[in-house]
């Protein structure tokens, strides 16, 4: 018994650092791509209101983090066909 | 020419203050000119620590929007002459420093100490990021606990990423300092180790401040453990730690407060 209750208490500090491990690495990760999605939004933005009228909280840009594969979604609202500009106008 | 160093966490409650009392008073003790500046605007506790409370006039505020000068808000301790107090503000709202106003501030003190020392609030907004936004060195103060360890990694991050040094390029001098340190829970692994923990944030460690009773009883007068009861194991650590800021090679030793063998048959006190 005792000895059950002394492995069990050795390990404590040991899952205290896997976990940490593990939880810092994804946020660090995290870090970096708030700064680009920051800058992806930004430009995004721009290039599109450049030719289309849309206002700026009608676009959303995520991120969305797979195991294999991660995507970009770019979604935006127009209201309606007179918002698109003729170009050169 | 000053050393801006700025004691940080992320976390509440892991001693930042104190660390700044302590630090503070171990570089005073030893000829340095030193001032501490309390940047937690609203929640002021440096003054209290130090045993200043009741000779507050002006803070930091007041110099930062040119109602007081520099000198008439700085507060000499009555214990050493060569350290003084920068109190933060206990009514203004924390919106009222400014980036520039901070700026000039700390230039101005950097001419006048051998160390200007940033107690920095909790958290991660912007009185925490204005603390060390013009720091040379950080001293970030970590539990050995998975909360404490994270919030020093983002702290780190921003150490990293929005203070003025990273902002030119160059490295911002980091170290860790370890407080409350439990040497009974480690030495049963119920602690992180401290290798663990400088392996997880990868920066260098200042120190380990064991956790001490000599810590509160200090708080509870109002002086620095290390003038309280400088022979105090947490006062030693802190002495030990403020000597290798200055570049001394300090053997890294934990101290204790528990008695010896020869104590214990004596009934004497520890020295």
């Amino acid at each position: 018994m005792r000895f059950f209750n002394l492995f069990r208490r050795r390990r404590s500090a040991g899952v205290a650092r896997e976990r940490l491990q593990i939880l810092l690495s994804y946020e660090r990760a995290a870090r970096g791509q708030a700064d680009l999605l920051a800058l992806l939004r930004e430009e995004i933005i721009a290039g599109i209101t450049k030719h289309v009228k849309v206002e700026r909280d009608h676009i959303h840009v995520r991120v969305e983090r797979g195991q294999a594969v991660s995507t970009l979604e770019i979604d935006i609202a127009i209201p309606h066909p007179a918002g698109i500009l003729a170009a050169g106008s | 020419m000053a050393k801006v160093l700025v004691v940080t966490s992320g976390k509440g409650g892991v001693g930042k203050t104190t660390t700044t009392a302590a630090i503070g008073a171990a570089l005073a003790r030893s000829g340095q000119k030193v001032a501490v500046v309390d940047f937690d605007v609203g929640l002021r506790n440096l003054d209290l620590v130090l045993g200043a409370e009741r000779r507050v006039v002006f803070d930091l505020i007041n110099v930062v929007q040119g109602v007081a000068k520099l000198s008439q808000a700085l507060i000499r301790d009555k214990r050493l002459e060569t350290l003084f107090l920068l109190p933060a503000s206990q009514t203004r709202d924390k919106d009222a420093l400014t980036d520039h106003g901070v700026a000039s501030v700390i230039k101005e003190m950097r001419g006048r100490f051998d160390w200007v020392i940033c107690d920095s609030p909790a958290g991660i907004e912007r009185g925490a990021q204005l603390a060390m936004r013009f720091a040379d060195a950080a001293l970030i103060v970590t539990n050995p606990e998975v909360s404490s360890v994270r919030d020093s990694d983002r702290i780190i991050g921003l150490l990293d990423s929005k203070t003025e040094k990273a902002e030119k390029g160059q490295q911002i001098e980091k170290h860790i300092l370890i407080t409350r340190y439990d040497m009974q829970r480690a030495s049963r692994g119920e602690m992180i180790g401290i290798d663990d923990v400088l392996d997880i944030l990868s920066t260098p460690l200042l120190g380990i401040i064991p956790e001490s009773e000599e810590v509160l009883r200090a708080s509870n007068v109002g002086s620095p453990v290390t003038l309280n009861n400088p022979a105090s194991a947490a006062a030693r650590a802190y002495l030990d730690a403020a000597r290798r800021l200055r570049g001394e090679a300090v053997p890294m030793t934990i101290p204790s407060d528990r008695k010896g063998l020869f104590d214990k048959l004596f009934g004497r006190r520890a020295a």
